[in-house]
């Protein structure tokens, strides 16, 4: 039991915990809470992980963005109603058929895939630095992301002309 | 320069020789996170009588000076003013919300705290991505404030966290973004190579000449707008908001806004102090090798307080000259002004490190 093993049971825990609690929360303010415990876990995660970038981007984009939007959503529509619409029967049935699909799917994967002991340790930060994201994501070579990285571009350039679009004064 | 790393790595392998290695990990989180506690308490206590000393200054008043020596126990007593207080349960709002609220805040300010670069070797958070890590983290804390605001069911907070929230988001572009220009210098994200950089090398503010002068000058307006401060001290408004998001906090929880503010403006100042003016790096003059071997002198530590406070008095010089502006103008002011200027400063240090430009 190293201190790897202990972090990871603790972050485990929260991410549990809190995803239980996103969905069982009957305020849907607590719910963003709860996700935004959940998403924060799995940055922890990747900070175990040894893989730092990721982290700072699921904490950069969830954390600061998503969750930030969200709030934001409910704070302009909802004001200080909180109140999540009932839960009808067919919902119910839908979601837990659903959600034991994804348990099997997980189960099955845990148990058929042979995990290797030795390749699960948590490897060093300096296994990818960010000067090695950067030129793969801006080369054109096997394994360079340039395409891929410009489309997504194209695309952000789009939502945001569209945003404005929709925003201007008439 | 004297280099932390010696002490750090004597207490580790003192721990090492009697404990196992989680619980050594263990003790050193746990000393780590005392330091981290103590360090922002007393900053925070500095700053908070330093703000009260130099506001008076620049309005032609004393300041406290009723309370020991140029009043220098004030602040003692008003921290325990405020941990005495009682803190007020009201009724119909949500309390979890309400009471987790100022974690959120203080909680993002003392991880920020941590990526500082104290001296050699003192640094506690270091990662390869360490600016973006600073960044990322302390996005968290506008999280805090919007619940902050949603849990006291009240209309003045509610406005108050949306306006903060909205100004927070809004300069966070444009600090992002001065951030980016000086990592396009720099080469690297790491705090540690950033600043051993601009000891061998020069400051950055002298390395990268102009477009870096007005990287740092965006830096100290955004930097002072995202602490919600200065002329963009909306929570403040009392005219309009009364308080703003923590109108209705009482006692100690009230106590942490205030705190993670205080705190806040001195990680702002930090961050200006290691990407700007060289962390604790010495100032060096070329040519001058007796006048460099002196300054190297001083330890770390003291250049780096030194700067941050400093910084930490431009920031205040900022505050207490402006007056504040509305909310339509603080957004216009971003999206209009600082955010075009800052990518167009980008493409400036871009053509300046391509060209090799910089000294």
């Amino acid at each position: 039991m190293d201190s790897y093993n202990i972090m990871f049971v603790v972050l485990a825990g929260i991410i549990v915990a809190s995803s239980v609690l996103t969905v069982v929360t009957r305020s849907i303010m607590r719910a963003a809470t709860y996700l935004f415990f959940a998403l924060l876990g799995t940055a922890g995660m990747y900070f175990l992980l040894g893989y730092t970038f990721l982290g700072a981007v699921q904490t950069m984009v969830y954390a600061g963005g998503i969750i930030v939007l969200y709030v934001f959503a409910i704070l302009l529509t909802r004001g200080t109603k909180d109140r999540i619409s009932e839960n009808t029967r067919s919902k119910i049935a839908l979601s837990a058929v659903l959600s034991l699909v994804g348990f099997g799917l997980v189960g099955f994967i845990l148990f058929t895939a042979n995990l290797r002991h030795e390749v699960l340790t948590a490897p060093d930060e300096n296994v990818m630095t960010m000067t090695r994201l950067g030129e793969h994501l801006l080369s054109t070579d096997n394994g360079g992301y340039l395409l891929p990285f410009e489309a997504v571009s194209l695309l952000l350039l789009a939502c945001i002309v569209a945003g404005v679009m929709i925003a201007r004064k008439r | 320069m004297f280099n932390f790393s010696i002490v750090t790595d004597w207490l580790h392998t003192l721990l090492l020789s009697f404990l196992p290695e989680w619980a050594t990990v263990l003790t050193e989180s746990v000393l780590v996170a005392v330091v981290i506690i103590s360090l922002a308490a007393i900053f925070a206590m500095v700053l908070i009588y330093m703000e009260r000393k130099v506001c008076a200054f620049f309005q032609c008043r004393l300041g406290p000076n009723r309370v020991g020596k140029w009043g220098l126990l004030q602040l003692f007593a008003d921290v325990f003013k405020m941990l005495q207080k009682e803190i007020i349960k009201m009724r119909q709002t949500d309390r979890f919300l309400h009471d987790l609220a100022p974690f959120f805040v203080i909680t993002a300010s003392m991880i920020t705290i941590a990526c500082l670069p104290w001296n050699r070797g003192a640094q506690i958070l270091d990662f390869n991505i360490g600016v973006f890590f600073f960044l990322a983290v302390s996005s968290v804390s506008v999280v805090g404030i919007l619940l902050a605001g949603w849990g006291s069911n009240s209309k003045y907070p509610l406005i108050g966290a949306m306006r903060s929230g909205a100004q927070i988001i809004s300069y966070e572009i444009s600090i992002g973004l001065t951030m980016l220009t000086v990592i396009c210098l720099t080469g690297t994200m790491q705090i540690s190579e950033i600043v051993e950089q601009q000891y061998v090398e020069g400051w950055n503010i002298f390395r990268g000449h102009l477009p870096m002068l007005v990287a740092f000058l965006i830096y100290m307006i955004a930097g002072n707008a995202e602490c919600n401060r200065g002329p963009f001290d909306l929570p403040e408004s009392e005219s309009e908001l009364t308080a703003g998001y923590h109108t209705e906090y009482s006692g100690m929880h009230f106590g942490y806004f205030y705190l993670a503010e205080y705190m806040n403006l001195f990680i702002s100042a930090g961050l200006a102090t290691t990407v700007f003016l060289g962390g604790w790096a010495p100032l060096h003059i070329v040519g001058l090798d007796g006048f460099n071997q002196v300054m190297d002198y001083i330890p770390g530590a003291v250049w780096f307080v030194g700067k941050a406070l400093f910084v930490v008095f431009l920031f205040m010089w900022e505050r207490w000259t402006l007056p504040r502006l509305r909310i339509d103008h603080i957004l216009t002011l971003e999206w209009k002004y600082l955010m075009p200027i800052s990518m167009l400063n980008l493409v400036v240090m871009a053509l300046v490190v391509a060209f090799g430009l910089h000294f």
